[in-house]
């Protein structure tokens, strides 16, 4: 068990469904329930990951039947005292997907779960301006999802001379 | 457009886009969003759903005498807006009270497009993303691809591919200084800037065959070695460039209409900064010491000699001296990667990733089973995820794949820097003229095609 797993451990009991070493880099899966209770330990001392490098969802949709949720969350954090990093996962459930908001915690999340949200259709909570960021405001579906298919759309403007 | 009437129902896409997300918004029963009522106000097509709309914005009605906010598009097409950002800025007098940005303009779904080609041939594609760093794209997705597959770089390939990000380093911040100064006046430093860029443009058309666009690095190595001729080129390249630097220089540093329009202008702190996620030259300029090759050193940059530089004040002239002097750290770089080139392969030699040699093709039928292979089905690489980053010349560029054991990544994502930088415009330029927004927008040197991909 790492020393990060053992403090998140201790400030928030019961948080940390597992670990794992992904090719060497550092996971560690978190109950989305508590996933702002975890999130806001993590950024303070002692551990300090005060950068959030980047977030990002994964839709696991061909192995559903495997596996009954299907939207992975990956955030990626990066201590500058200590210069390590560390990807936080996190399932956010396959119907209605909704996580809580890490904007309070890291003002950059912003734009990258306004992303999640326009992509991938994931709903986050307590988020300050949660509207389409990539895709026209009046865009049905959400395009990153697995079972949304590629081509076919309409091209748009194609009408206007 | 603006707050201005258009008289009548609009047929334009836009306003279009707008009211039927409104619509909608209602239909859902929940408020609008921030940006929402920003495009909402900017796209309305009579005075008194413009008058409305500011109200909402405005939060009062104003009373007789008072200043009227003025909503307008800055952008998408704007010259100085690097592209296609399009920012809706609320104007009280020539002074910014807030502003929205919008993106999505160039938005060509390329994460979704890599999902349906195989490993090697979403190269293509990642290239195409940050178009003024393309060898940073492709770096960053390789080094994913590689970690989850295991392949191993050879040091001449390593080598080779820090000469090019260096050279390519060199090109964006000329692009970037040449733009830059167009938009603040500064007409000369454009055309001497273009001049230099492209010498560096055809020496990766020497190398790869291509001025943009490069797919020259494929996961495992690059696509050739150097042809003749080629180190000769680059040396002539860096030998001249410190003094086309010291030119530039001569130009700005003590310009005093360039100081003036850039000295304590986009000033945040280095804790805000690190908040927002900002990174390269304008977290550095802030005197913030994270450098990706040198906290967690990739592509064997740990044997090299250089210095990141830094800035003391944050503000936009102090990145411009950050960039200048990261051009002639990589000068300095390019020098020790060639006079330390290692002889060898330039791509691994393990024929289930790297195609075989053409020569081969005629005498070897494993070769040709493996050409095959790798042409119509592609590599499997094993399931798991990796994230790989690189200092690109506008920050952290980062790469998440996903793979699931098929041919095929499932996921690929691309941190790009120019979209997370791009959340500073709007503490940066409140209640500032607007005339240093766009000194602003100049020096957070955003490329939409990464902000949008």
């Amino acid at each position: 068990m790492s020393e990060a797993r053992d403090l998140v451990e201790t400030a928030v009991p019961g948080s940390v469904v597992g670990e794992h070493d992904e090719l060497g880099q550092a996971v560690l899966e978190v109950d989305r329930t508590r996933l702002i209770e975890v999130m806001r330990f993590l950024q303070g001392p002692p551990l300090a990951y005060v950068m959030l490098c980047s977030l990002t969802c994964a839709d696991f949709y061909d192995t559903l039947d495997e596996h009954p949720e299907r939207f992975r969350m990956a955030y990626h954090l990066l201590s500058l005292e200590s210069g390590s990093e560390l990807r936080v996962r996190v399932w956010a459930g396959a119907e209605d997907p909704e996580l809580e908001s890490v904007v309070p915690i890291w003002s950059t999340a912003n734009f990258m779960e306004r992303e999640v949200f326009d992509l991938f259709g994931v709903r986050f909570r307590n988020h300050p301006d949660l509207c389409r960021i990539m895709m026209p405001l009046d865009w049905e579906g959400h395009p990153l999802r697995r079972d949304y298919p590629i081509g076919g759309e309409p091209v748009q403007f194609s009408d206007a001379i | 457009m603006g707050t201005q009437a258009a008289g009548g129902a609009s047929s334009l896409a836009v306003a279009e886009e707008a009211r039927s997300a409104i619509e909608a918004a209602r239909r859902e029963g929940r408020e609008l969003t921030e940006t929402e009522q920003a495009i909402a106000g900017v796209e309305a097509s009579t005075a008194e759903e413009a008058e409305a709309r500011m109200i909402v914005l405005a939060g009062a009605d104003p009373g007789p005498g008072d200043r009227r906010r003025m909503l307008i598009n800055l952008g998408p097409n704007h010259p100085s807006t690097h592209g296609v950002l399009r920012l809706i800025v609320e104007l009280d007098g020539e002074v910014v009270r807030d502003l929205h940005p919008v993106t999505g303009y160039l938005h060509t779904g390329i994460e979704k497009q890599c999902e349906n080609k195989t490993y090697w041939q979403s190269v293509t594609l990642v290239t195409r993303m940050d178009y003024l760093s393309t060898f940073f794209n492709i770096h960053a997705y390789s080094m994913a691809v590689e970690r989850l597959a295991g392949i191993d770089v050879p040091p001449r390939a390593e080598y080779l591919r820090i000469i090019l990000s260096e050279l390519n380093r060199i090109t964006s911040h000329l692009v970037w200084l040449g733009t830059s100064g167009l938009e603040l006046g500064a007409m000369t430093v454009f055309f001497y800037c273009i001049r230099e860029r492209e010498k560096a443009l055809d020496l990766f058309e020497m190398i790869s065959g291509e001025r943009m666009n490069h797919r020259f690095f494929w996961p495992g190595g690059c696509a050739e070695d150097m042809p003749e001729g080629f180190e000769a080129a680059v040396r002539r390249f860096i030998d001249r460039m410190p003094e086309r630097i010291d030119e530039y220089e001569g130009m700005l540093t003590s310009n005093p209409i360039w100081i003036e329009r850039n000295r304590g202008v986009g000033v945040m702190s280095a804790e805000d900064l690190i908040n927002l996620g900002v990174t390269g030259p304008v977290l550095r300029a802030a005197g913030v010491d994270l450098d990706r090759r040198k906290l967690s050193p990739y592509s064997g940059y740990e044997h090299f000699d250089f210095q990141v530089p830094l800035g003391a004040a944050g503000d936009s002239y102090d990145r411009y001296l950050v960039r200048i002097a990261e051009m002639r750290e990589s000068v300095r770089i390019i020098g020790q990667a060639l006079d330390g080139l290692p002889e060898g392969p330039v791509i691994t030699q393990d024929r289930k990733y790297a195609l075989p040699p053409r020569g081969e093709l005629a005498t070897s039928m494993e070769s040709l089973i493996h050409h095959f292979k790798l042409v119509t089905e592609g590599y499997k690489v094993p399931a798991g995820e990796a994230y790989a980053t690189v200092e690109s010349p506008r920050g952290e560029l980062g790469c998440y794949v996903v793979a699931d054991g098929g041919p095929k990544p499932m996921r690929v994502h691309m941190r790009d820097p120019s979209f997370v930088n791009l959340q500073a415009t709007r503490p940066m330029a409140k209640d500032r003229y607007l005339a240093d927004l766009i000194a602003i927008i100049g020096s957070l040197d955003g490329v939409m095609g990464g902000v949008d991909r």
